[in-house]
């Protein structure tokens, strides 16, 4: 429960009922035995109401406590720090506009814990000093964090890493971070900002920062700007986790360095020294190097958490990428619109890297199925090109 | 950057392989910047440190009290770990270059941070 954000609490279920009546003599029949540790007389308690769905008033939830008189409490009431918590639940349905008169479900349970739901508000984007148009969700970010099983003193790499907000979560388990860009702005927290009514960004707008907003800054270690298809760590094994939100193309564009000869006419340089970015860098080759990066950087038992676009009409399982050091653990879909979704996959490497060429024309084929996805950016619009089309003619019906 | 940075990144100019790293560091401003220590996570990183290049590196910035390798047992000698916590983790380069010991190709650092980017022709197939 200290990791979950998926989670509320977690109690020890001691009766339930479809009414009142029901879980009464359900909780008659919990062996008393289990019940008495808790409940003895050296020992304070209290009992609170909870109603998913519902509001009750304050004469109502006593009401509900004092129907419980029978259950053997001999322990002191004690409101403020009680040693035990025991709960009744009451489930009213999911709809709000159409709240039932009595609840579908009762339970009554001591409780153990709390997850970490907290955390999506502690950590919420809205607060954070420093966004990106992409920045990841609290919540996500503490799913991918569980998903790499990050434990305290790891290292984490995350080789698109935007504002760092990956990170965040990461560092908030006791990782170590690194991250690579390849936009220096980003990285250098530099430009136009994302918020709705700010210009520019402001000096305390960086990785750095946002990691020092929540006293995690001790867990920063660098970032670098870099394209992630041509890293520059020497060889060896230095992650713990790799956990990435590689660019889909959309709102971000996917890009990698390219040489003089194959930049359009008319494209902008980088202003600061750099060299022309702006090749359009396929989405299935973008895959095929991280898995490679993963399989070779990682260490064994490493893993890898990376969101995969897809077009959900053509999505197949064959699609996902694969490599022989890595084994899929999970492949979870995110709904993104009616006709793409992305999916949280997660990879552990198994197997150590031997050397770089043995893998290449092995994963060429098994990337095939994934090439139709290099237009993805078509694909994405294409619904709404349609919708946008659909409109006019009704309109001019 | 920090040192522990330093020790892990290598040139990937076309042609170098192996021999990109280390990057020979100039710096122009340095600053000391006090992490909280962490015995563990200094220890976990020893095995994985490339003594000679940290060395060189730690020589460029005049650096004093540098071990010169891990000693016996250094899992659980604090005096070791403290030096190299700070040598690894607090002292951090803002202003300088990185070179490409093969190739001499510069990557600058600005504001703490290396630009390691290079063009097409200059890098691995």
């Amino acid at each position: 429960m200290k990791r979950t954000v998926c989670a509320k609490s977690i109690f020890e279920l001691w009766g339930h009922g479809k009414s009142p009546e029901e879980l009464y003599s359900s909780l008659k029949n919990y062996p008393v035995e289990k019940m008495v540790p808790f409940l003895h007389s050296d020992s304070t308690y209290k009992i609170k109401i909870h109603t998913f769905n519902k509001t009750l008033t304050q004469e109502e939830k006593v009401k509900r406590i004092d129907a419980l008189e029978f259950l053997p409490f001999e322990g002191k009431v004690n409101l403020k720090k009680p040693q035990h918590i025991f709960s009744v639940l009451e489930d009213y349905g999911l709809d709000p506009n159409h709240i039932p008169e009595n609840p579908h479900n009762i339970y009554f349970g001591r409780w153990i814990a709390d997850g970490q739901r907290d955390l999506i508000e502690s950590y919420s984007v809205k607060k954070r000093h420093f966004i990106g148009n992409t920045s990841m969700d609290a919540g996500l970010s503490f799913i991918m964090a569980n998903h790499g099983k990050v434990k305290e003193n790891d290292i984490v790499f995350d080789p698109f890493v935007g504002t760092g907000g990956l990170l965040v979560a990461s560092a908030h388990f006791g990782a170590y971070v690194y991250g690579t860009d390849i936009d220096y702005n980003t990285v250098h927290g530099l430009g136009k900002a994302s918020r709705k009514n700010q210009k520019w960004r402001g000096p305390d707008e960086n990785i750095r920062a946002n990691l020092r907003q929540y006293g995690l800054e001790k867990y920063y270690l660098d970032v670098l700007v870099s394209d992630a298809s041509k890293p520059s760590w020497r060889k060896g094994t230095f992650f713990d986790a790799i956990i990435t939100d590689p660019p889909y193309g959309i709102r971000e564009s996917t890009r990698r360095t390219g040489s003089q000869k194959e930049i359009p006419k008319g494209l902008e340089k980088c202003p600061e020294s750099h060299v022309p970015v702006s090749l359009s860098y396929h989405l299935s080759d973008m895959f095929f190097d991280l898995l490679n990066f993963a399989a070779e950087t990682l260490v064994l038992g490493g893993r890898l958490v990376y969101w995969l676009p897809v077009y959900t009409p053509e999505y197949t399982e064959e699609m996902v990428p694969w490599h022989p050091c890595l084994k899929l653990i999970s492949n979870c879909e995110q709904k993104l619109s009616s006709h793409t979704s992305r999916h949280l996959i997660t990879m552990e490497k198994v197997e150590e890297f031997e050397n770089r060429d043995q893998y290449s024309h092995l994963l060429s084929d098994h990337f095939l199925p994934y090439q139709g996805h290099n237009s993805f950016r078509e694909k994405y619009f294409s619904g709404v090109t349609k919708r946008i089309a659909k409109e006019e003619k009704s309109i001019q019906e | 950057m920090k040192l522990l940075t330093h020790n892990l990144l290598s040139s990937h100019v076309r042609g170098v392989g192996p021999r990109g790293f280390p990057l020979r560091l100039q710096a122009t401003e340095v600053r000391i910047n006090p992490v909280e220590f962490n015995p563990d996570f200094v220890a976990r990183m020893i095995p994985k440190v490339e003594w000679a290049a940290l060395l060189e590196a730690a020589d460029t910035l005049h650096l004093i009290e540098v071990p010169k390798e891990p000693i016996e047992g250094y899992e659980h000698d604090e005096e070791f770990l403290r030096k190299m916590h700070h040598i690894l983790l607090e002292v951090e380069v803002l202003e300088g270059t990185l070179q490409c010991p093969e190739s001499g190709r510069l990557f600058p650092i600005s504001r703490g941070i290396p630009n390691m980017l290079l063009s097409d022709e200059e890098t691995e197939t």
